[in-house]
This record gives C-alpha cells, structure tokens and sequence, in this order.
C-alpha cells in the first residue's frame, strides 16, 4: 500500500471512529463506513488538509469509496 | 390526591424521572448529598488561561471516572460523535441519559414514541464552538468550517440529539430565555402535556458558558464575582453584605415530565406534581430588575394564581439569588408576596454552592427543590455569614434544616427582564 493510501486510511479510522479492519479500498463511506453526508464533506476537507490539495466541490461529491479518495489525491499529487 | 387549581379538571403532570451534572458532579443523589452537606463545586477556572480576566473562578464539571462522579465523556457520547457537539449538549445528553433512565420510561410503540417529546433549552449554547469557528474564518480558512458547526453551536440540537437518541417524536422544542430557560422549559412542556400535544416531555435546561466569551463578556457586563479569586468557594455568597457578583457554572438539570394517569397505569414513581407556574416580563431595563423587583413577584404571583395557592401553602422556595446586588430585590419581592406568612417561609439560593448554570439553572434548582419535598430537608445558603440586610425568612445560612416541606416555588429571572416561576407538590 502507498504511503497516501496509509494516509487515508488512518484519516477515515479517526473520523469515522470505524475498524481499520473495514477500511477497505472498496468500502463506501456511506454505504459500509456508517457516514452521513455531513460526515464526507468533513471528510474530504479532513483529506484537503492532510494532503495540502483542493478538491473542488464536483470532485468531492464523486469521491464515495475508499478507493476513490486515494485516486484522486494520487492523481493530483502525481500532476 | 387533591387536585388544584393548574390542574382541576385538567390533565395533571408530575414528575417521574430526574437528571443532573453540575458542579458538584454527575448524579441526583450525588449532588444532592454534596448539596445538603454544605460542599460547594468551586475552583480557579482550569478548562483555559482566565489569568488575563477579573473573574477567575467557576463552577465547572469535575473529569473523572463516572462512578466517583467524574465526567468521562466517552461514556456517554460516543467519540466519533463528540466533535459534532458543543459542550453544551454532551452535558445535556448526560443528564438527558440519567433522566430518562430513572424514568424507566421506554416506548416500544410508534404511537407512544409519538406521544413523547422532548423541551430542552439554553441561556447561550455553543458559545465556544461559535468562538473557534470565528477564529477559523478570521484566519481566512472559512473554506475549512466543519460541517458540523452549525448543528454543533444551535440550542435546540440537546433536543434534537435526545429525540434521536431514544426514538421520541412527539413536539421537539426548546426555550431560549437566558437565565430563565430551565424554568420556562418546565413550565411550558408540562402546559404541553395538559393540553395533550404529548403525554411524556424531557424538559430542562443545558449551559457550557465557561469559556473565554463566556466569562470575558458577563466581565464586561459587570456581572461575575472577582474579589475572590483565591477563595473561589467563598465566591458565591447570596444576599450577603461581601457578594460582588455571581460566579458561572455549568451544567444540565433534566426532568422526565408527565402525565398523571399514564405515570400511573404505568406504575412509574412520582416524584412530584406540577402545580403552578407563572411567567412575567420587567418591560424596564436589558439586565437590572426593576425596583421592588416587581416583574419577579407578579411572576410568583401568577404562578400561585395558577396553582389556587396561597403563600402559606408553600414551605420552600429556591430563589434566583446569584449574589448580586438583585438578590435584596427578590427578598423585597417575596416579603411583600408572603407577608404575614414569610416567617414561616425558608428560603435558600443552592447557587452557593453550584454557581449560576445560566439556563440550566432553573432545572437544577426545580430537581433540588424536589428532593427537599422528598427527603423534607431545605438545602443551605453558603457564605451567608452577614446578611446585607436582615429578613423574617429563614435562608438557611451555612446548614442544611430539616423542615417540613410538602410544597416548593423555584425562581428563575433572565436577562431581558423575564421572569419564571415554578410550583411543585410532593404526591
């Protein structure tokens, strides 16, 4: 695993306050992870901190797994 | 029973289930004894650096473990959900939790779920939440305001997490009349349940004002205690010739209001009825009563009015007295209500020894109140060592009496010139 995907993982734990266990790339955080919507915007900042990017809200709403979150911060990390 | 005035031919409203963190820790009993005891829960305010400040003393909610009567909060908000409260609402939740849980009153229907309701106000609320927020968007990072700061800072949400919590659908309210809430919060959800919008209420009040706002704003309004910040238990001293202002607590009194007959069919235990509750308005000045302090006695007035009493019914009364200059003013107001009979009357401000809880406040002092009916013990007026003047009531300096009390008034009066006030019988 990378060191970005550790990265969210760990964030994901604390604020969810969920298993590491079930901190799956494929977990939705809605779906598996007990968030509700407030929960994910707080997320993503949480993540825009973390990792000194801007996710624009249209991104943010597309980000709805594990998985997704670690791609999109790869990606802008990588650009 | 005789049923009287508020409640002849009306549906009655007692009281089945009771919950409290103050000063003096998490618990009825636990409070209670302390109370009676003549312990206080004062001390230098630890929670931030006050030593900037005049005031530097308050009442704060000890941490601890929960069965020495300490605050653990994860034992009673899980953590995940901590940071989406004020502190306000984690102390509502844990004196909602006790209340609710003495009750034993537990819903299984969706009709009875319907028919519970929850009327829990504050003085301020998320006081603290607001102040960091501020700091955030004044740090130009607005874009980083959580998402839960709104619901986190709003008064209503101890009502709205309680319902949540347990399930209860019925009218979700909530008062917000500074120093008065706790009493109006009572006062109004048992009318709710004489008028059948609900046959069970949690009601009361919940406050967290011990903050830098919180004690920096009630500095600047002249309000708090500042002479004795290296004796913080002498601090709070009710009518005394000493008192220089009250000093701040925090805390949540919470009551499980409800009605008569279902309290009944139910077998549940009853602490007392809800007999009489009056409200008034000063219409004079934004902080100081009016002389006589008249707005109080009409408040008293009307609430045994509503209960078909007259003052040699009632034995107790808690007063408002939060050892400022208005604690003579109420004294005027009740000598005048109680004439011949105040020399029967005692009188205490158990805010000696808890501090002012803003709007929790008035539903601590309603469950105090009630215990001194059960257990027949009017709790102590601390630091009355010289009375600024002198009075016919007994205000039960330094000791806790025992005396006969069957029938209790608790005040409560707020910025803004309002003014609550409760009547309580034992069953």
């Amino acid at each position: 695993m990378s060191e970005i995907a550790d990265k969210v993982k760990k964030i994901v734990v604390e604020h969810l306050g969920v298993d590491e266990s079930k901190v799956t790339p494929d977990a939705s955080f809605i779906d598996d992870l007990g968030a509700d919507s407030l929960d994910t915007v707080e997320l993503v900042m949480a993540f825009e901190e973390a990792f000194s990017v801007e996710i624009p809200e249209d991104a943010a709403e597309k980000i709805t797994t594990v998985k997704d979150a670690i791609d999109y911060i790869e990606k802008q990390k990588a650009a | 029973m005789q049923s009287t005035g508020l409640t002849s031919g009306q549906r009655r409203v007692v009281v089945t289930g009771m919950g409290i963190v103050s000063p003096l820790g998490l618990g009825v009993e636990r409070n209670w004894s302390r109370l009676v005891a003549g312990e206080n829960g004062f001390g230098r305010i630890s929670s931030f650096d006050a030593s900037d400040l005049p005031a530097q003393v308050a009442g704060e909610v000890p941490a601890g473990p929960t069965e020495s009567g300490g605050l653990t909060l994860s034992d009673w908000v899980p953590v995940k959900d901590q940071k989406k409260m004020d502190r306000f609402i984690h102390l509502g939740l844990v004196a909602a939790t006790e209340a609710v849980e003495d009750s034993g009153w537990k819903p299984e229907s969706e009709e009875d779920r319907c028919r519970t309701g929850v009327m829990i106000g504050a003085g301020i609320g998320g006081l603290q939440t607001i102040y960091e927020a501020s700091v955030t968007v004044k740090e130009g990072r607005a874009r980083r305001l959580s998402p839960f700061f709104i619901p986190s800072a709003l008064i209503n949400l101890v009502s709205g997490h309680v319902s949540i919590k347990y399930g209860f659908k019925g009218p979700n309210h909530s008062v917000v009349t500074a120093c008065a809430t706790g009493v109006h919060a009572i006062g109004d959800a048992a009318r709710m349940i004489m008028l059948g919008d609900a046959d069970v209420m949690v009601a009361g009040g919940a406050e967290a004002a011990v903050c830098p706002l919180g004690i920096a704003g009630f500095c600047s309004a002249k309000a708090l205690s500042t002479h004795f910040n290296d004796t913080p238990e002498k601090a709070s001293r009710p009518w005394d010739r000493d008192r220089d202002g009250f000093v701040m607590g925090e805390g949540a009194g919470i009551v499980v209001l409800e009605e008569y007959e279902h309290a009944k069919a139910r077998g549940a235990k009853i602490y007392a009825e809800v007999i009489g509750y009056g409200m008034s308005g000063d219409a004079h000045h934004i902080t100081a009563p009016a002389a006589g302090h008249e707005g109080a006695f009409r408040a008293m007035q009307n609430a045994m009015r509503s209960a078909g009493l007259t003052p040699a019914d009632i034995q107790y009364v808690n007063a408002h007295g939060t050892s400022t200059m208005a604690d003579d003013l109420e004294l005027d107001a009740v000598e005048r209500l109680f004439g011949d009979d105040a020399r029967n009357l005692a009188m205490s401000s158990t805010k000696s020894a808890t501090g002012h809880l803003l709007g929790a406040a008035g539903a601590v002092e309603a469950i105090y109140s009630i215990l001194a009916i059960r257990d027949n013990v009017a709790p102590p007026t601390l630091n009355l060592d010289n009375p600024s003047r002198e009075s016919v009531i007994d205000r039960i300096a330094h000791t806790a009496q025992e005396r006969r009390i069957d029938t209790i008034l608790s005040n409560s009066f707020g910025f803004g010139g309002t003014n609550a006030s409760v009547i309580l019988r034992g069953v």
